[in-house]
This record gives C-alpha cells, sequence and structure tokens, in this order.
C-alpha cells in the first residue's frame, strides 16, 4: 500500500471578529491506500473541521498536507475543486440532496463538473450503481419520497459517481435507525473491501469500530491511534446500536 | 462545464418557482414591450402626421406673415398679428414661373345662420384659385369666380357639413344666409373631404378674401398664401423668386429684416419630421426606464435565489464546482429570465402596436403600421445585457459564499 495523505503537524484557527479560536492544534498521520479511518471524537472536537481540511473543503492555517505526493498548499482554488470532484466522495449526515432533482440527476450532479464528462456513459454507470445499492426503482424519485437509509444510499452512489479513490463520510448514520445504519455500514465496508479508502467522521463508539482504525480526536489534538483488533462487521448483525 | 446542461439546469431551477419567475420576467416583458409598442406607435403617429400633409400635396409653397430667421420668434407665439402680407401680394405671386394656382387665406369664425338655425364656424377667404392649390372640389353650384376675386361679392360656398346642418335634403343654392349680421347668396356646396388633423374643410364656408378682409374683419392683410407648383424639384426656384420678389414688393434692402417666410411643403415635413423623431427618441428613452426597472427587480430576485440555494451552492462546491461554475450557473439563470422576457415582450409590444395601428386605420385615418428592425434588435439587446449586469452581482455573491458556511446554512 501506498501513501495517500500526509498530515504533518496541521493546525486550523478561526478568527471572529478579535477572537481567535484553535480548532486544531497540530495534526500528524499518515493513512495509506485502501484503509478504513474512522475519526472520533466529542462535537467541538474538531473532527469535522479536519475531515473538510481532508477534503480540500476547508485551508489549514500552519502544518503541511500532502495527498498523493501533493503538497496541496501549492494548489490554488480550480485546482482543488477538481480534487473535490475527482479524488474524493462526500457523504453528509444530512445527505444534502437536490429535493427538486429527481435520483438520477442527483446522481450525476458531480459530473457536472467533471471536464469532458460523457454524459451518456456516467447516465449508464449511475444506473449500475443504484441498482447495486437496491435503488433501482427509485431514479425517477425525488428525494423527499425516499426514506432516510434511500437517500443516504443515493448520496453514496453520487459520491461514488466519479469514481474516486477517497470516500470521506461525515456521521453518515447520524440520521438513521439502526436497520438503515447498518445497511449503510455495510456499503461502507464492501466498497473498502474493493479497495476504496474510507475516512469516516462519528462520535459513536461502535459505529467507529467498524473501521480497521480509530483516530481519538480531543481538543484539536490526536488522542489515540488505535488500531481495530474485533472489527464490527455489518453483515454479521454485529452492529447494534 | 457542459453548457447545455447548465441551461437545461436553470430552466429547471426556474421551473421550480415558476410564479416568481414569471413576475419577474414581467419587468422584462413591460420594459421591452413598452418600447416596441411605443417606438412603433410614434413612428406610426409620424406617418399619421406625414400622410395628412402629404394629403395636400407635396408640391405647395407657402408664404407666412412674419420672418422666419434669427430675431424675429413666430407671430402666433408672440400673440402678436403680422399684417405683411396682402393680396397684392398673393397676385403679385401668381406671375412667379412654374406657379399654377394661388391663393392668399383669411379666416375668422363667425354665426352662420339661416332662418331659425344658428351655427358657429369658421369661414374661409380665399380666391377663385382656391381649387387649383387644395384638392377640394365642388359638388353643387360654382365656386368663387375670377370676378369675385376683385370685388366683394356677398357670395358663399358651404362645406358639406355646414349645408347637411343648414339646410338638410334642401337644395341651398340661391338661398340667403347670414355671416354674423351680413347677407350672404349660396352659389355653391363642396363635397365632402373628411376630417383631416389640420382642418376640417366640411364643417367650414367659403367666401371671397376681399369680403372677408373688408366686410367681415375689416383687415387688410391676409393670414397665409399658399401657392401650388407645377413640379416639387422646381420648390427650390419658386421660393427664391417668391423671396426677391417679395423684398423688393415690401421695400426691404436688408434679408436680415425679412418680414415674411417662404417655406415648401417638403421642407415643413423634414421639420416636423427632426421634431416627431426627437419626440420619439424621447418617448422611447422614458420606455427604457422600465427596463432599467425590470433589471433592478431581477436583481432583487435572483439575490433572493442566492439565499434560498445557499445550501445547494455550499453542496455543489463541495462536489467539485469551481467559482465560474457558480458564477455562470446564476448569470445565465438571469439572462434566461430576460431573454424569454425580451421575446415575449417583442411579442406583445407588437400586438399592442398593431391593435393601435389598426384601430385608427380603422376610424379611417392613414396610421401605418411599423415596427423597425432596429427597435425589435435593440429592446431585445438591452435586454439581455440588463440581465447580464443586474446578474452579474448575485451570481458572484453565489460563486464567492464559502462552501463550508454555505453547507451549514439553514
Amino acid at each position: 500500500m501506498s501513501k495517500l495523505i500526509s498530515v504533518k503537524n496541521i493546525t486550523k484557527d478561526y478568527q471572529l471578529g478579535d477572537v481567535v479560536t484553535h480548532v486544531l492544534k497540530g495534526v500528524s498521520f499518515d493513512i495509506e491506500d485502501g484503509e478504513f479511518v474512522s475519526i472520533m471524537g466529542s462535537s467541538g472536537s474538531g473532527k469535522s473541521t479536519l475531515m473538510y481540511v481532508l477534503g480540500f473543503l476547508d485551508k489549514y492555517t500552519n502544518g503541511k498536507y500532502y495527498f498523493e505526493g501533493h503538497d496541496t498548499s501549492k494548489l490554488d482554488d480550480d485546482k482543488l475543486a477538481e480534487f473535490r470532484n475527482e479524488k474524493v466522495g462526500f457523504i453528509f449526515q444530512s445527505y444534502n440532496l437536490l429535493q427538486r432533482t429527481t435520483v438520477l440527476d442527483n446522481v450525476l450532479l458531480p459530473t457536472t463538473y467533471l471536464l469532458g464528462c460523457d454524459v451518456k456513459k456516467a447516465e449508464a454507470e449511475a444506473i449500475k450503481l443504484l441498482k447495486r445499492v437496491g435503488l433501482g426503482h427509485r431514479m425517477e424519485h425525488r428525494p423527499n419520497q425516499l426514506s432516510g437509509g434511500e437517500q443516504q444510499r443515493v448520496a453514496i452512489v453520487r459520491a461514488l459517481i466519479n469514481n474516486p479513490n477517497l470516500i470521506l463520510a461525515d456521521e453518515p448514520t447520524g440520521n438513521l435507525d439502526s436497520k438503515s445504519g447498518e445497511e449503510i455500514m455495510e456499503i461502507l465496508q464492501d466498497l473498502n473491501k474493493e479497495g476504496k479508502t474510507i475516512i469516516m467522521v462519528t462520535h459513536e463508539q461502535y459505529t467507529a469500530e467498524c473501521a480497521r482504525r480509530i483516530l481519538h480526536i480531543k481538543d484539536g489534538i490526536i488522542t489515540q491511534d488505535e488500531i481495530v483488533n474485533n472489527r464490527r462487521l455489518a453483515t454479521n448483525g454485529d452492529f447494534k446500536k | 462545464m457542459n453548457l447545455i446542461r447548465t441551461i437545461k439546469l436553470s430552466f429547471v431551477n426556474l421551473a421550480v418557482n415558476k410564479f416568481r419567475s414569471f413576475l419577474t420576467m414581467l419587468g422584462m416583458i413591460i420594459g421591452v414591450g413598452s418600447v416596441i409598442a411605443i417606438m412603433s406607435i410614434g413612428a406610426g403617429a409620424q406617418s399619421l402626421i406625414f400622410n395628412e400633409i402629404a394629403s395636400f400635396g407635396t408640391n405647395l409653397v407657402g408664404v407666412l406673415p412674419g420672418g422666419g430667421e434669427e430675431d424675429a420668434p413666430p407671430a402666433a407665439l408672440m400673440g402678436v398679428v403680422i399684417t405683411t402680407l396682402t393680396y397684392e401680394d398673393a397676385k403679385a405671386i401668381g406671375d412667379v414661373p412654374h406657379i399654377v394656382a394661388v391663393t392668399p387665406y383669411s379666416n375668422g369664425n363667425a354665426n352662420i345662420s339661416f332662418g331659425d338655425k344658428i351655427k358657429n364656424t369658421s369661414f374661409v377667404g380665399v380666391s377663385s384659385q382656391y381649387l387649383g392649390v387644395e384638392e377640394n372640389r365642388v359638388s353643387q353650384g360654382r365656386f368663387i369666380s375670377p370676378e369675385e376675386d376683385e370685388s366683394t361679392a356677398r357670395i358663399v360656398v358651404l362645406g358639406s357639413e355646414v349645408k347637411e346642418d343648414l339646410f338638410g335634403e334642401n337644395n341651398p343654392l340661391g338661398q340667403r344666409i347670414k355671416i354674423d349680421q351680413t347677407s350672404f347668396v349660396v352659389v355653391g356646396v363642396m363635397e365632402e373631404k373628411g376630417s383631416s388633423l389640420v382642418a376640417n374643410r366640411d364643417k367650414e364656408v367659403f367666401i371671397p378674401v376681399k369680403t372677408a378682409q373688408k366686410i367681415l374683419l375689416g383687415v387688410d392683410h391676409v393670414g397665409l398664401i399658399r401657392a401650388k407648383i407645377d413640379d416639387e424639384k422646381n420648390a427650390p426656384f419658386v421660393i427664391s423668386e417668391i423671396k426677391k420678389l417679395l423684398l423688393q414688393r415690401h421695400n426691404i434692402k436688408d434679408p436680415k429684416k425679412i418680414d415674411f417666410t417662404v417655406q415648401s411643403m417638403s421642407q415643413a415635413l423634414d421639420m416636423i419630421g427632426t421634431v416627431t423623431n426627437a419626440l420619439n427618441v424621447f418617448l422611447g428613452a422614458i420606455a427604457a426606464i422600465s427596463l432599467l426597472v425590470g433589471g433592478i427587480g431581477i436583481m432583487n430576485i435572483m439575490l433572493v435565489s442566492v439565499t434560498e440555494r445557499t445550501r445547494e451552492i455550499g453542496l455543489r462546491k463541495a462536489l467539485g464546482a469551481k467559482r465560474k461554475n457558480i458564477l455562470s450557473q446564476f448569470l445565465i439563470e438571469s439572462i434566461i429570465i430576460t431573454f424569454i422576457g425580451g421575446l415575449i415582450g417583442v411579442i406583445g409590444g407588437i400586438i399592442f402596436a398593431a391593435i393601435v395601428a389598426f384601430g385608427v386605420q380603422y376610424l379611417g385615418y392613414g396610421w401605418d403600421l411599423i415596427i423597425t428592425p432596429l427597435s425589435v434588435i435593440l429592446s431585445f439587446v438591452i435586454a439581455v445585457v440588463i440581465g447580464l449586469v443586474f446578474g452579474i452581482y448575485p451570481a458572484k455573491k453565489a460563486a464567492d459564499l464559502n462552501a463550508i458556511v454555505a453547507l451549514r446554512h439553514e
């Protein structure tokens, strides 16, 4: 496995008026290609900020962040947008689907910003992926006609459509009941098995233990880098809230 | 990003808020529509005036009292009656080459009565050559004869409407009517001419010019001399000849102290054209203000739209939209609004102008439906430019949103 992410002593400060808040206070870790890592912490610990930094949505204040060997501080906004588009797939707690467009169009949204995208091919890929997550019959529906679990599966397919290597999931099961949550985790674990690198932010121990490795974060500092020995597998019915 | 997909997306977004999109478009529809309608109605009114004047014939030359040059203000405007033109001037002008017919005019208002019927109308004192100058015909009896030009004969030729009012179906020839207190013999009736913007000859009566001057008005001057020339192209020559002649007759050595104005009908048309053109541009500019108001409406709605869709913008950025993608998406939306609004406005403006034109034509006036491609293209282009200008600020606002803040926006 090669090194996908290398973070060295990253800090992130927010300035609100005269008050400076240090959200990340020097975070360092490496993530290899194909890993499944949970970032765990309570709310306000900086875990979401860390994820946004890793996904090129937020900029860090100091330190170094290498992605696939690129020094990300040297990339301009357009290049970062391209990275978000091609190299990363985001999954949000609240799904963030566009309510007025169909499931299929929601999935195709990232391809809108993909240079030289073959629309026909992308559509075929979207249909294939939707069928795979059991939503083949829902493609022309609106998101509000779908259950929470179904909506999150749409969001996962959307994250996959441009075939990125890295999936960033921000509390992906946070809004779901345990059964739907289990289905989502199963999909994520399957994707990991197929080689996708997954970084998942959560505050729940049992969700975090679905990953192979847990980074504990508290007050902007990594407190523990833990390898999960007894990994929960969603398929075993072991996954319970 | 694919332009066609962006345009499709914009249509979807506009369709979601159909009523709001329509109201926003309404600003453009009214703006573009009123520019086109007003330009067309202005051109139509111009054609109406031209047609009316042309119906007198374009090969007319008019002589007005009062110098039309620099320091002399228009006489009528100042309420001053200028008495420099006389019947003899008119007679002398008749000898100028290329002149076919000439008549002086001496007009006034009077009560005309026959028996117990009284009508207040205007009388026109003209010479026997009047019929050769204006396109008018006698339907009954005769017109003023050349012998009567020099006399103060108390004879009258009635306009068709005056005849109807005073005599109905009866034969008026040889009857005596009174103009104010003076008794006149009816010798003829004019053909019905129809009303024009300039005058309604059907409501007037014609008497010899000397009779009008001496008996009814008690003056020595005439109000206007009009001459018909054989061909329009001789107008410049005739004008300069008349000028020379009258300067000599009026004993004026310094051409700056000229006390009359000679003008051909085509010159008058040119002048009126200049005035009405300026008026049209002015009206068009006022209508264009509504375009501006429509543009502000678009900016307003687009700002609301940006706020409403903050989360969507954040999401799009998270999924890889660049600044320029968001910018163009919102710009295209506002351009589509103005484009469609402009299109409907063009059609609506043309329909409105056509209704006005056909309405006026139905009333019997010579009103042309004129829609210049320039006004269509211009208002359309202005509409789209307004969409661009007023769309830029909201689009910039959207494009500059911080992705994370936008994503967390409730």
